[in-house]
């Protein structure tokens, strides 16, 4: 069974101060084994960004299904799950990453991943250790632990968020251009970020800018504009 | 559904006047916002039904007059529905009982050991002549309390536990600033342990460091205590802070729910666009 399968997905959005409705995307499909990731390319305003939101439910889908293989629930339609089950798949099983940090106020970077612990049910002494370890992991300045994110610069506040979701072990992760607005040096270390969660066992569904970025690294490419596959691992390789 | 909810609203509602022809035909009330023009009835809540689950915060905004006050009033039996029935689960004799239908007695029981209270207006929830401690004492004996040194260092650990300074304790809320009588009340609430609390408009009026730490206060009993909260405010700001879902109220009405981040970046009513593009 897939990890995650796209099917015939479509997301309308109605203003209706303008009476005005718009298709963001429409008739998507797509599926992802285990382990696997893959990469979504196309212009800027193509929908990119609305899929990844509605599989994690911060849109509302409208058409088509999402099905998850969830590890409490077994296979379930995203598009249908109660919010209350979404919930709990955002808390154990589905993480969500991009440029933006949005989180609580007035919380310490050391807090803010113990907290995406203990709402697991990890006792405190694990948190605080997984904690360090993962603040470590991705290169986070010791002395940034215990100050509020709110000042990080955009690679500090993009590896906090990546050390956030990450720590919890997600069996899917969505990541958002993570790498806009970073330089290359920054880029990198996000790449390798990628691998070590990929060698780990996460599936990804990612959205970059420059498609260079990802080579060798996704299983498969999404092109928006075309609603097709551009490229699959072991089944073309040109190019 | 995976889990069961802890309180389940179903069809609550509430009208101040009798109602006439014009607002009492079938299923459209004709009416001018919540409000009959021909005979002045007040519809303040209409077909309000939702779930509360296990250690949840259910945010409820809405604009100035929307019927949440009174809903939260409803529930916390301040005044009676119209009609409608809640469903608490937690105490096995009351399994499948519309608890509105109970006698005083029982609906005392239950808010002396299932419910806590913040009021919008701290004067309803404080005797304002008691001093702290003894706020918290009454809420202690009418739970069943008795041993007075025993009820007294319960006061001090949970004032303590919403910064109260030990040495203004035996003082009279009235002298206390905004912010600080919300956290006694807060602490008041809290005192009988409740497995549900309703907050209504808690840091309205508070200036922003003051509302800072009450709504930290706020989220630390979720995460410490586990308690089931529903927090009322007409400030989206203060709702994406601290609920996991969300329910927009217009008119004594519900006019859309959904997970506070889908409301806040794809609400899907009118009125809710307005609200949350007015926020941007
Ligand atoms: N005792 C009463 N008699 C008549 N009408 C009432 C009474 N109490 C409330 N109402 C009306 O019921 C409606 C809902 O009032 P409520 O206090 O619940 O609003 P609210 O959503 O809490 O507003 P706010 O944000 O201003 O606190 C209003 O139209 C109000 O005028
Ligand atoms: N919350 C929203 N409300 C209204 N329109 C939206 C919303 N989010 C995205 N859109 C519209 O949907 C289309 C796709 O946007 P998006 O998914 O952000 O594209 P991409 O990520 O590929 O740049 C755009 O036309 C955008 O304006
Ligand atoms: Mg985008
Ligand atoms: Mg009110
Ligand atoms: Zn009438």
């Amino acid at each position: 069974m897939p990890m995650l399968e796209v099917v015939d997905f479509g997301k309308r959005f109605t203003i209706h101060h303008l009476n005005k409705t718009m298709h963001a995307v429409e008739h998507i499909d797509f599926s992802l084994g285990r382990g696997k990731f893959i990469g979504i390319v196309g212009k800027s305003g193509s929908g990119k960004s609305t899929i990844l939101k509605s599989i994690y439910r911060t849109y509302l889908p409208d058409t088509g299904q999402i099905f998850f293989n969830s590890e409490r629930f077994g296979s379930i339609d995203l598009c249908n799950a109660s919010e209350r089950e979404i919930l709990y798949l955002r808390k154990y099983e589905i993480g969500y990453v991009s440029q933006f940090l949005n989180v609580m106020p007035r919380t310490t970077s050391r807090q803010l991943v113990e907290k995406a612990l203990l709402e697991m049910g990890t006792t405190e002494k694990v948190a605080r250790m997984e904690a360090e370890q993962a603040l470590n992991h991705f290169e986070i300045d010791q002395k940034l632990w215990d100050t509020y994110p709110n000042t990080f610069s955009g690679g500090e506040k993009l590896r906090l968020n990546i050390a956030m979701a990450t720590v919890k072990k997600p069996r899917l992760l969505l990541l958002d251009e993570p790498t806009a607005s970073l330089d290359q040096q920054s880029k990198i270390k996000v790449r390798e970020i990628i691998e070590k969660l990929k060698a780990d066992g996460t599936t990804l569904v990612g959205i970059f800018h420059d498609i260079e970025f990802m080579e060798g690294l996704c299983d498969k490419v999404f092109d928006m504009k075309t609603r097709q596959l551009i490229w699959e691992a072991g089944i073309s390789n040109e190019s | 559904m995976y889990e069961e909810p802890i309180l389940r609203v179903r069809n609550l509602e509430k009208q101040f006047g009798d109602g006439c022809k014009h607002c009492m035909q079938g299923a459209i009330r004709n009416l001018e916002k919540n409000y009959c023009p021909a005979c002045g009835t007040v519809y303040a809540c209409q077909d309000i039904s939702f779930d509360l689950f296990p250690g949840e915060i259910l945010g409820i905004v809405g604009e100035s007059g929307s019927g949440k006050s009174t809903m939260m009033q409803c529930l916390y039996f301040d005044a009676d529905v119209t009609s409608g029935e809640v469903y608490i689960n937690g105490e096995p004799d009351l399994k499948d009982q519309n608890i509105f239908e109970l006698s005083r007695q029982q609906k005392r029981y239950i808010r002396n050991h299932q419910y806590g209270m913040v009021y919008q207006n701290p004067v309803h929830g404080l005797k304002m002549n008691f001093s702290s401690v003894g706020n918290i004492a009454e809420k202690l004996i009418e739970a069943g309390n008795r041993n007075v040194s025993e009820m007294e260092a319960t006061s001090k650990v949970l004032l303590e536990s919403v910064h109260i300074p030990l040495f203004r304790m035996k003082e009279e809320p009235r002298n206390f600033s905004g912010g600080m009588q919300q956290r006694v009340q807060i602490a008041k609430a809290l005192s009988n342990n409740p497995p549900i609390l309703f907050l209504d408009e808690v840091t309205t009026g508070l200036d922003l460091s003051v509302q800072a730490s009450v709504l930290d206060l706020i989220k630390r009993l979720q995460r410490e205590l586990g308690i089931s909260m529903i927090v009322v405010s007409h400030d989206l700001a203060v709702i994406r802070m601290l609920a996991d879902r969300t329910i927009v109220m217009l008119n004594g009405s519900i006019i859309e729910e959904g997970l506070t981040d889908q409301i806040l970046e794809d609400p899907q009513h009118a009125y809710t666009q307005q609200l949350v593009y007015s926020l941007l």
